[in-house]
């Protein structure tokens, strides 16, 4: 039970499944499933690792490469930050998710009125050049990847990065960062927005471009069905926002005079594991097939590794509950589990204590443990793609497919993903979605185990991960230090190239860059932006 | 003569983009036949006290999911104070642990709701509070 809706008989039986995405589901399926569908397996699924990579990218699967596990992780201050990493790689973790602070995120220093209770709490505090230097000390920059979550100043953060590396000897074509840089999600889903859709969709562009040419390890948008769906959409619309939103940044990249092939193959996607497992693996699978089919059909992308959905598959935040928290811990490993049996490459977990506040030490550490238990014990890296064939798996990816598709064309026809972002079409529709299932949750018609079914029994005390109020009084103090320090001049020169760029259509990164070598702060360069760009105005729907 | 609709302010203070709960809110709110305004996000305190004032709401509310829930009301409350706006009614949702409920009723937050608060809660509440 749970996310999908149950229309039952006596005495508990189940008459109807109606899944999230409005499939419904059999109670059992047969060959003549996969006639009614008109399946083909060279069409619709073929071998692993071969197009349309419904199966795996891999041929092989988990038997020639684990998974990468990427636990969102930052807070307080860089060295807090810092000591944080080294804790999750000494454990095993094999890739870092910077969580950047709330003032960082939407371009203010930590000195701002708007940063005010806030430096620190949800990430690491970052305001120049020198915190990042401080954050990376000693992680081995050509090993590691670094997932970067920041979106409105993503090409900002993409630079520092860059300088950082530069700084400790390591050269640019060696990294591998991977900044969110999904702008329209956090227009329709997460909120940290600062400048109007098309400046702020010009600056992905901006990055995707300069990565293309400068930085050829690095993803330079990760595209974030992830945050819509936590905000209320369907696992169907989830994946065709998802991929409408990928097509609005290819269109940018591609009206600058490149082909698709040059740089999509460096895409790659944020996308939700929270929901009913059957209707979550076969999304992951439609997924895979539908952007590779896309690709080819739209942009004539042939490079079979261009084709590729790469991406993080995990979280799952909303499903984590307050009530009764202990079994956030059990949520999390069914996930992990569809995870695993979607062929995710990387993945990331919500911790049990979500619902509260950011993961504690002990939390962060638990659910990289449930990702080593499922690979290293109890046989999921066997065999690739353990679900495939099966008659109601082959059916259930195929209907998704058909809905992902009816959903892209609803976009298509308001006129693309940049139209229905900026009409707040989009929005409307989660808004609206969200409303719908919190009624369902409340009045019982979705089930929620510890919420509204078997509530009985005391919840455990959570510890929480404390913040610290003295992580913003130092770096308010680091950061006028900084300010007196740095060559001033430098940095005012460089600001001024930086806001001409801007202004001249010019692509902002080098100018980024060279900002960010003279410790200019975040918040100098977010605001050049703010000048020339103006700001977002919400269309507050609800 | 027909009486006068609730009205509410729901206001996003600070840098947290993280609207589902506010949005669902005020869609409730809405159903239940009061007049609801929403700030939409990154509102300062101050913006949303003056919004209160040019709408001439009877409830503001806020939604923090941040963790910075007792900064924000620390400062509300105070502005209220000073503004002589006692007779509006403050409610605050989002992630608040437990512990931090009785800190936010001393500041004189009316209504606190963690998140997963029953929508007729919510409600309710207001209906028996506000001074419309």
């Amino acid at each position: 039970m749970g996310v999908a809706t149950y229309i039952k008989g006596e005495k508990d039986a189940i008459n109807e499944v109606i899944l999230q995405s409005g499939i419904k589901i059999k109670p059992s399926y047969t060959p003549e499933d996969l006639e009614r569908i008109g399946f083909d397996y060279e069409e619709d699924l073929g071998d692993p690792g071969e197009f349309p990579f419904t199966r795996s990218l891999h041929p092989s699967g988990y038997r020639s490469r684990n998974w990468t596990t990427r636990q969102y992780t930052g807070f307080g201050t860089p060295e807090e930050t810092n000591e944080r990493f080294k804790l999750m790689i000494s454990h095993g973790q094999t890739g870092l998710n910077v969580a950047f602070d709330l003032p960082t995120q939407m371009g203010y220093d930590s000195d701002d009125e708007m940063a005010e209770g806030e430096v620190g709490r949800v990430g690491m505090a970052v305001d120049s050049l020198r915190d990042f230097e401080i954050a990376f000390k000693d992680i081995q920059l050509n090993r590691i990847g670094s997932g970067l979550t920041i979106n409105a100043v993503a090409p900002v953060i993409l630079a520092m990065y860059q300088s950082m590396a530069e700084k400790f000897g390591y050269k640019k074509t060696e990294i591998s960062a991977t900044p969110q840089n999904d702008i329209l999600k956090e227009i329709v889903g997460r909120g940290a927005w600062i400048y109007p859709v098309e400046p702020a969709v010009r600056l992905i562009g901006d990055t995707i471009e300069y990565a293309m040419k400068e930085l050829p390890r690095c993803n330079p948008v990760s595209v974030c069905g992830y945050h819509i769906r936590e905000s209320g959409c369907t696992p169907a619309q989830e994946i065709s926002y998802a991929l409408m939103i990928a097509f609005a940044y290819i269109d940018n990249v591609v009206a600058r005079g490149y082909q698709a092939e040059e740089f999509v193959g460096r895409f790659s996607f944020n996308l939700n594991v929270y929901g009913n497992i059957w209707e979550t693996v076969a999304k992951f699978r439609a997924a895979r097939k539908l952007w590779a089919r896309l690709l080819r059909e739209r942009y004539g992308v042939r490079n079979k590794k261009a084709l590729f959905l790469r991406g993080i598959f995990g979280g799952g935040g909303s499903g984590m509950t307050k009530q009764q928290p202990e079994n956030n811990i059990m949520r999390g490993a069914y996930y992990a589990l569809a995870a695993a049996l979607s062929g995710a490459q990387t993945t990331a977990l919500c911790s049990f204590d979500e619902a509260y506040t950011i993961p504690t030490e002990r939390a962060a550490l638990l659910s990289l443990r449930t990702f080593q238990i499922l690979m290293d014990e109890i046989g999921l890296r066997d065999t690739v793609d353990p679900l495939g064939g099966s008659y109601f798996m082959e059916t259930l990816t195929k209907e998704m497919e058909e809905k992902i598709v009816g959903e892209m064309e609803k976009i298509e026809k308001v006129g693309g993903m940049v139209e229905a972002v900026s009409t707040g079409y989009v929005q409307g529709e989660v808004a609206r979605q969200a409303y719908e299932f919190e009624k369902k949750l409340q009045d019982g018609t979705i089930t929620k185990v510890g919420v509204n079914k078997y509530t009985e029994g005391v919840d455990m005390e959570v510890e929480l991960h404390e913040y610290n109020e003295e992580w913003a009084r130092l770096q308010i103090e680091r950061l006028g230090e900084l300010k007196k320090e740095r060559d001033n001049k430098a940095v005012g020169v460089s600001l001024k190239a930086l806001e001409g760029a801007a202004g001249d259509k010019k692509n902002v990164m080098p100018y980024l860059v060279e900002c960010s070598r003279h410790y200019a702060t975040v918040g100098e360069m977010a605001n050049v932006f703010r000048d020339v760009f103006g700001e977002y105005i919400e269309p507050g729907i609800f | 003569m027909t009486e006068r609709k609730i009205r509410v302010l729901l206001g996003k203070p600070g840098v947290d983009g993280h609207d589902r709960g506010a949005k669902v809110v005020a869609h409730a709110m809405r159903e239940a036949g009061m007049e609801v305004i929403y700030t939409g996000l990154h509102q300062t305190v101050a913006s949303i006290l003056n919004q209160a004032i040019q709408e001439d709401v009877d409830v503001i509310g806020l939604s923090i999911m941040s963790g910075a829930h007792i900064p924000i009301c620390k400062k509300l409350m105070g502005m209220i104070k000073e503004q002589g706006m006692e007779n509006k009614l403050v409610a605050v949702g989002g992630v608040i642990p437990n512990r931090d409920i009785p800190i936010l009723e001393k500041m004189g937050v009316a209504g606190i709701f963690p998140g997963g608060t029953h929508f007729d809660e919510i409600i309710k509440f207001i209906r028996e509070n506000a001074s419309n």
